[in-house]
Formats: structure tokens, C-alpha cells, sequence
């Protein structure tokens, strides 16, 4: 079942066209991750799809409901939440006030209420701290009660707005591996994000933003797909013979670098064992055989210079 | 629209206003200063005999004071709440709950409203038993509580206040600090500081009849400040035009 389903969804801004005719969906379970610079329109994304504020045109429906109708936002805002890219917490409150006071607005009933307070803010290593006033909190901390207070009714999809944005590597790594566990429990999980490293290791899926949605895969594909897929081949010593014995099996791109040879074949794990062979029998000696990886970064690079 | 989640948004407000004593300290400090301190300046005027006759009108006016303060008070808390709101970047989240922007509204509106009224009605309270015992002796009757002093504090009062916390709405979505929404703010207040002015240098008689025209007068704008308000409270223009 689809949790997030999006058509044709377009946002303008007077003149200005903040996001242009998205369509993908995201999986119930599934975390799913936008990728895209500065004003690519993934908070624009992200505020149409949690009803905050309205599409221009196209559609969009979260577990079947749609977001631009009244009654329906309403249960959409129910069953999500949301860590926006700002914290956006009250300073004077501590956290259990401030959980507290979502856990109202989103209809928990009190026993339930004090009970997921406890949980998480024992989760998040924050129960000694509970009756602080958040003004004391470091940003890893209060970003973790930003996360405390989208959970605290326990919803089904969750949305993160750069959740890492301004954190330390250490803050980074607790919230990746907050993600990682609600994923784990069955959480929808919608990321948006530019850091690659972050979206590649957490996301199931990568959709790349620049106001149109580019592409959507999932990182290893987008990575695949992207670059193709290239072969790298390390010899003792190239010579012409060796060459020509690769350039007789059609090779879709042929490089040469130092003691290494690197090119794409249409199908590598199928072509890849005779071209070995062909090799051998010119008189190349083997050292290594490797798949080149650029990464999701380069892939991601490669699809918005393209888009320049 | 659910008053129940209005009076979590509101609840939540008077909270973080107990934890800010500026806003205390200034609705306290004023109803001191009218509630303490306009009856001893009438037990002053009181006293000399040849200004006893004087001292209904100077009572009349300084009832007024209760309107002042109605549109005054607001002021410090529903910038901040909203601006607090705006600079503290809550609203985002707020507005993700399943809350609607009429809920949200209603409680900004409450929170400033109930402190402002509740605080007025206790200074009229102690200013009008202050007042009759520093002026039976002289006057020989009771001038409070009088229908002037009722139509003030039930009808023009409310209506100031709920004047304000528009006004105060309207501004805070324009400016981006509380200081500024409060300056701006505070403005309110000076067509009730003009009345009040007229009425002590006797251009104007504070009647009855002239108090409720004032009252029919503010509803009117009541209700075009909040037909502005809610065009101007609405998610999309919150997290988009606001500044």
C-alpha cells in the first residue's frame, strides 16, 4: 500500500514556480528521501504534503486522503509527523511541557500521553533533563526533542525537514540512527535532505529535486543508472594487443589509466568472464578486477549539472 | 471549531507568560497604578473643600481608565505570543498538528484576552471600594458601582481588549520582533487616551448614553478588524507572507 501518493503536484509563487509537476510515491514502511540544492523546492514539498500550505495544481493524498480538503487535512495531520528544519521549540517550557503540549494538540489521551513522553525522552537520553527549560539545551539535544514532539502520538508517516542541518557529526549519527530505528518499526519515513551521505545510507528510495523531480531510484540503481555500469581492470602492462582484444568486444566506453583500464559494458555480469578470457589470452596479467563505484555524490552532481 | 483545543493553545500561553515576568510585572505595575493609585488621587481631591464638588466628574473619568487598560494590557502579551511564536519558528510545528487556524486563533486570542479582562475587573473592584470609602464621607452617598462604571467595565472594556488582540494579530504578522509589534501595538490605545483627555478637560461628558454609543461604535470595528484577521490568520499566509 502506498502511503504517499503524489501526482502531477505543482506549487507557484506569484511568478515564481517553487515546484513543477511531481509525481512518485512512497511506500507504506518505505523511507523515502529528497535530494536537492537550495531552493529546490523539497520544504515546499514537504509543507504541501503535510497541509500546511495549499498545491497549485496536480494532486496529492497521504494513506488516501487528500490534502487540499478540509476534514481530510485534518485526519492527514492526525497520522504525521513532522521535524521541520527549525527546531521550533518553546524555550521557556522544558521538554516534557513542550511534549506535553503536542501530545494535546494531537488528541493523545493522557495515559498514553505520559507514557510515550517517558519513552522517548528516555530514548533520546533526555529524562534527566525532562524538567529543564529547552533554553538550556544544546542543538543536538533540542533537536532530539523536535523529534520526541513529531513522535509523541506515534504516527504513521514522519517527515523530516534537513534534519541534520547545523548538527555536529556526533548529534548527525543519533538522529541517522533514530531514523534507522523507525524505519525499523514500520515507519513511513519522508526525508528531505542534501546530505548525500546521510540520504544513501538511510533512504530505501532517493527522489533528486530541482523544482521538477529529475529522478527517482534507489541509491545503488541511481548510482547504476547515472553512471552506467563501469568496469575496472588492472593489468602488469598494457599493451595494443590487450587493447584490441577489448575494443573486438564492443566496449559502450574505453579508458585508459596508467595500469588500469576502465569501461562500461551494456551487460558487465554477463560480458565481464569472456573479456577476462580475451584479456588473458593477449597476454595480460591480472591484478584486479573492481566494479567502479562513484558514489550517489558524483551521481547526484552528474544529474543537476545536467539539468544546468 | 473545538474550544477545546483553543484552551490548549491558550493554556500552553499562560504558561510560558507566568514564566516571563515583563509581562507580569507590567499588567501588575498598571493596576496598581489605577486601582491603588487613582483613588488616593481622588482622596486627595476629596479632601479639599473647595474641590468636593468636582470629585464625580474626576471619578467618572478616571472609570475610563478601566478601558485604557483593557486595550493596553493585551498588548504585551498577544505581540509576544505571536511574535514569540514567529521568532521562536513554533508555528511550522503548530500548524502540522490537527489543529485549524480558527482553533489556533481563538486561543492566541484567549490567552491575551482573559489575563488583560480578569486583571481589569480586579482593579475596578478595589479601585471602586477605594473610591466610595475615600469619598462616602464627603459625598454623603455611594457613587460605585453606577451604570457608567457598568457599561465600561461589561461593554466597552471587552471591546477594547478584543480591539487590541485584532490589532495586535494584524500587526505581529508584519513585524519580525515583539518590541516593534509592541510599540506598534500600544497604538490602540490613543483614540482611548484622546476620550479620556476630552473628558477631563470637559469637552466631552462621559454619559451613559454616550458610553454605549462608544460600544456600538467599537463593535462595529470589532468586527472589521477580525474580518481582517482571519484573512490574515490563515495557514498559507502564515508560513509563506509573514514576515
Amino acid at each position: 500500500m502506498n502511503m504517499i501518493e503524489v501526482e502531477n503536484l505543482t506549487k507557484r509563487f506569484g511568478e515564481v514556480t517553487a515546484v513543477d509537476g511531481l509525481t512518485f510515491d512512497v511506500a507504506e514502511g518505505e523511507v523515502f528521501g529528497l535530494l536537492g540544492p537550495n531552493g529546490a523546492g523539497k520544504t515546499t514539498t514537504v509543507r504541501m504534503l503535510c497541509c500546511l500550505i495549499s498545491k497549485t495544481s496536480g494532486d496529492a493524498r497521504i494513506a488516501g486522503y487528500h490534502t487540499d480538503k478540509g476534514a481530510d487535512s485534518l485526519a492527514i495531520r492526525k497520522m504525521i509527523g513532522l521535524v521541520p528544519d527549525n527546531v521550533g521549540l518553546y524555550e521557556e517550557l522544558s521538554a516534557v511541557e513542550n511534549l506535553d503540549y503536542y501530545g494535546k494538540l494531537y488528541e493523545c489521551p493522557k495515559g498514553e500521553r505520559e507514557k510515550n513522553i517517558a519513552y522517548l525522552l528516555k530514548m533520546m537520553d533526555l529524562w534527566e533533563q525532562r524538567d529543564q527549560p529547552v533554553s538550556n539545551f544544546s542543538k543536538g539535544m533540542k533537536q532530539k526533542v523536535a523529534i520526541a514532539r513529531a513522535l509523541v502520538h506515534d504516527p504513521k508517516l514522519l517527515f523530516f525537514d534537513e534534519p541534520t542541518v547545523n548538527l555536529d557529526p556526533e548529534s548527525s549519527r543519533v538522529v541517522r540512527d533514530l531514523i534507522l530505528k523507525l524505519k525499523k518499526d514500520g515507519k513511513t519515513v519522508f526525508l528531505n535532505t542534501h546530505n548525500l551521505d546521510e540520504a544513501q545510507r538511510i533512504c530505501d528510495r532517493i527522489g533528486i529535486l530541482r523544482t521538477k523531480l529529475l529522478t527517482v531510484n534507489t541509491p545503488e540503481q541511481l548510482e547504476k543508472t547515472i553512471w552506467g555500469s563501469k568496469t575496472v581492470i588492472q593489468v602488469e602492462e598494457i599493451n595494443d594487443r590487450i587493447l584490441a582484444a577489448i575494443r573486438k568486444r564492443k566496449p559502450q566506453d574505453l579508458g585508459v589509466d596508467g595500469n588500469k583500464i576502465i569501461l562500461t559494458l551494456a551487460d558487465p555480469e554477463v560480458e565481464n568472464p569472456d573479456l577476462i578470457r580475451a584479456i588473458v589470452s593477449a597476454g595480460g596479467r591480472i591484478q584486479y578486477v573492481t566494479p567502479l563505484n562513484p558514489g550517489l555524490e558524483e551521481a547526484y552532481m552528474k544529474v543537476i549539472e545536467e539539468t544546468e | 471549531m473545538r474550544l477545546s483545543k483553543a484552551w490548549i493553545v491558550a493554556s500552553k500561553d499562560f504558561k510560558t507568560f507566568t514564566k516571563r515576568r515583563n509581562i507580569l510585572y507590567s499588567i501588575v505595575y498598571f493596576e496598581v497604578f489605577i486601582s491603588i493609585g487613582l483613588p488616593f488621587l481622588i482622596r486627595f481631591i476629596a479632601n479639599k473643600p473647595s474641590a468636593v464638588a468636582l470629585v464625580p466628574a474626576f471619578m467618572n473619568a478616571f472609570s475610563f481608565w478601566f478601558v485604557i487598560g483593557a486595550s493596553l494590557l493585551p498588548v504585551g502579551i498577544a505581540s509576544y505570543s505571536l511574535v514569540g511564536e514567529k521568532v521562536q519558528k513554533s508555528l511550522e510545528p503548530l500548524l502540522a498538528t490537527p489543529t485549524t487556524d480558527e482553533e489556533i486563533l481563538a486561543g492566541k486570542s484567549i490567552a491575551a484576552f482573559l489575563p488583560a479582562i480578569g486583571a481589569n475587573y480586579v482593579g475596578a473592584v478595589i479601585f471602586a471600594v477605594l473610591a466610595d470609602l475615600f469619598t462616602y464621607r464627603q459625598l454623603g452617598y455611594l457613587c460605585y458601582p453606577n451604570w457608567n462604571i457598568a457599561v465600561i467595565l461589561f461593554l466597552l472594556a471587552p471591546l477594547a481588549c478584543a480591539l487590541s488582540v485584532g490589532c495586535n494579530v494584524l500587526i505581529s504578522s508584519r513585524v519580525s520582533d515583539a518590541r516593534s509589534a509592541q510599540q506598534l501595538g500600544a497604538l490602540v490605545v490613543l483614540p482611548f487616551g484622546a476620550v479620556y483627555v476630552l473628558s477631563e478637560i470637559q469637552v466631552l461628558t462621559l454619559t451613559t448614553s454616550h458610553l454605549l454609543i462608544m460600544a456600538a461604535v467599537l463593535a462595529v470595528v470589532d468586527a472589521i478588524v477580525f474580518t481582517l484577521v482571519k484573512a490574515t490568520f490563515k495557514r498559507d499566509e502564515i508560513l509563506t507572507k509573514w514576515k
